[in-house]
């Protein structure tokens, strides 16, 4: 089959590799009719996630229909034929962790958990494509993928219902919408959201719905923050501002917003001294991640608010506001989406109308450009939001 | 009391292990500053206080050299009642399910059993044991025949966690390695830190309790890997590469920037 391989830093490659097969008797594997890349694939083309392997495939966002599954599966959960949107972290569904609905902390799923626990002293679970200290699976962007505990993740979607409407169910809406879930948002409030990538869109959406009266969104790309306005947001440009704490402070009658959202993580773009600091820091290995963002959103958050972090962390982060976190009485909320909580009830929301999720494609390409759209989606070329691989385009065909 | 059983109630109790490093290093240094001071006095006395300087330094360093086992010693959680924890473990032909140097437990006895480990360029090293101890629901200690190539002691201790969340079981097992290309082939499978590979069988355990099967990725299809990587891979496949190739990787990209 065809997959995207991650060969080193910025080389992205589509290879021919052998077709997956059944590893345990909870696996499955799905034949793959929609897949994308997102933006935390960045971190990994960037080559700033550590554990990565040449060789290794890529992708967590897919979906398709299962075509083999293992003895262990029981067939009322999940058979042959079903068209499953398969969600980006893998759960046991049996251990403490999932029984309290903490999915993406399932003790069982990562081969590679000491790894992790290294670094952060647990393991959280596996992730599919994205590094071996998070499981080393192989991921989606391919034509095959194996999923594991196939009867706890994989969500099946009806026939009738566009591949472009829900395969995003996979990471994205149900990440912005746990990010605006975190915000702890009341009605009337005013919620402050950084960074308009796709995530940042749905958790604009995600926080009207969840009742925000005011969302404030925070971007340097005019074509994202016109998406964000169609959704009703009230947008900064803060490129094009000297102070974005100040200003959002002068938005809010300075009191502050009720909550912040990080939905950037830790390859924010900033300017001035502390932007040269951060930016040789991280090239010396010194810290891991730049996190002018999360020091903002604790800055400009209102005393007694929550900073949500959806955005990605790799590690280690310098100067952070500490005694302001502290003394603002704030709290923060974090964490992997727990994708099985959100994935059926987002489901019917699509399906009652109430959002339509393809809003955030850009692009659609044959898996065969997928190493360009790398570059492009990273650099922020030709407006591009979201990509969509097709697996099964004859390149040539569809690139004309 | 076996080995492993006093190793555990000694972590469980505390200090006394701590107090045992402190005095071999105190008996050495106190013994031998007292023998200098006897050798410096070129006396009759002199010689007494040089002798038993020496003798307390000389107790110190056997101290020291009397604990040459290898110990591995972990716990875990398991989302299971302490009975089917219990269960589990006390069928030792279960153990190589997850103990992976472990190639098979075969009962003998009702009591006695025969256990064979895989080492290094599949050497194997062969042990019977017996149940030292058994209480149901409780704890389970074993212990290598007396005849045996190497010396084996292992206690399971099994007790309910709080707030139902199941079963925690710690483990202690103690190995006596003989001199020789046995004691080699058995450092070798533990490897440098025996308390790591007994954190690996638990959690292997964990899976297999809990998810009914061990998450893996062996076997899985993946493009190309670098020469680096295959040769890594072909001297110890169950250790997945930490990324050398990402570190050169990223180096490049650097230079390349600036």
């Amino acid at each position: 089959m065809k997959a995207v391989c991650w060969m080193g830093t910025e080389k992205m490659s589509v290879e021919t590799v052998p077709d997956p097969t059944i590893l345990n008797p909870r696996d499955a594997i799905v034949r793959i009719s929609s897949t994308c890349i997102c933006g935390s694939d960045l971190h990994l083309y960037d080559g700033y996630m550590p554990t990565m392997e040449p060789g290794d495939i890529m992708g967590h966002e897919f979906m398709g229909e299962v075509v083999e599954i293992g003895a262990g599966i029981d067939r009322e959960k999940l058979k042959v034929g079903d068209r499953v949107v398969v969600p980006f972290t893998i759960a046991c569904g049996r251990c403490f962790f999932c029984q309290q609905q903490l999915w993406s902390c399932c003790d069982n799923s990562n081969p590679n958990y000491w790894m992790a626990e290294e670094l952060m002293g647990y393991s959280p679970s596996g992730l599919f494509g994205y590094t071996h200290m998070m499981g080393g699976y192989a991921g989606g962007q391919a034509q095959y993928a194996r999923v594991p505990f196939a009867d706890v993740g994989p969500l099946k979607v009806p026939a009738g219902i566009p591949d472009d409407k829900v395969v995003f169910l996979s990471d994205i809406f149900p990440t912005g919408y746990m990010g605006a879930e975190n915000c702890n948002i009341r009605p009337g409030d005013t919620v402050t959201i950084w960074g308009c990538g796709p995530v940042g869109q749905f958790a604009i959406r995600s926080a009207f719905m969840l009742g925000a009266e005011r969302v404030i969104a925070i971007d340097r790309f005019e074509y994202r923050l016109q998406l964000a306005q169609q959704a009703g947001a009230e947008i900064i440009n803060y490129e094009e501002v000297d102070d974005v704490v100040q200003l959002l402070k002068d938005m809010t009658g300075n009191i502050g917003p009720d909550s912040c959202m990080d939905a950037v993580g830790m390859e924010a773009h900033y300017s001035g001294p502390i932007w040269v600091i951060d930016r040789g820091k991280q090239a010396l290995r010194m810290q891991s991640d730049r996190p002018n963002v999360l020091r903002q959103c604790i800055m400009a958050c209102r005393k007694g608010g929550t900073v949500s972090v959806p955005g990605v962390y790799g590690g280690f982060i310098d100067k952070m506001p500490m005694g302001q976190y502290m003394n603002k009485a704030l709290t923060m909320k974090t964490g992997q989406t727990h994708m099985m909580r959100y994935m059926k009830p987002l489901l019917e929301r699509v399906e009652r109308g109430e959002i339509d999720p393809s809003f955030v494609i850009s692009h659609r390409v044959p898996i065969d450009k997928a190493p360009e759209m790398y570059k492009v989606f990273r650099d922020k070329q030709d407006h591009c939001t979201k990509v969509v691989l097709d697996p099964w385009a004859n390149g040539a065909r569809a690139a004309a | 009391m076996s080995e492993a059983a006093r190793i555990h109630l000694r972590n469980a109790l505390g200090r006394r292990h701590r107090m045992e490093t402190a005095f071999r290093w105190s008996a050495m240094i106190t013994g031998g500053a007292i023998a200098l001071i006897g050798l410096s006095k070129r006396s009759k006395s002199g010689v007494a206080i040089a002798t038993a300087g020496g003798l307390l330094s000389y107790a110190g360093a056997k101290a020291g050299t009397r604990h040459r086992e290898l110990i591995a010693r972990s716990s875990i959680l398991l989302n299971c009642t302490p009975e089917e924890a219990y269960q589990f473990w006390s069928k030792f032909e279960n153990l190589p399910l997850f103990m992976r140097h472990l190639e098979s437990v075969n009962l003998l006895s009702e009591t006695r059993s025969r256990w064979i480990a895989i080492g290094p360029l599949g050497r194997r090293i062969v042990w019977d044991a017996e149940i030292a101890f058994d209480r149901k629901d409780d704890v389970i200690a074993w212990r290598s025949l007396p005849d045996s190539e190497i010396y084996v002691d292992g206690i399971v201790k099994f007790r309910n966690a709080p707030a139902n969340r199941g079963t925690i079981i710690t483990v202690v097992v103690v190995y006596q390695p003989p001199a020789g290309s046995i004691g080699g082939a058995l450092a070798k499978i533990l490897g440098k830190d025996p308390n790591f590979m007994m954190r690996q069988d638990l959690r292997r355990l964990k899976a297999l309790i809990e998810a009914g099967e061990i998450p893996t990725i062996e076997g899985q299809s993946h493009g190309p890997r670098s020469g680096v990587a295959a040769a890594a891979r072909l001297i110890n496949p169950d250790e997945p590469i930490k990324g050398k190739g990402t570190l050169t990787g990223i180096a490049a990209a650097r230079r390349r920037a600036s």
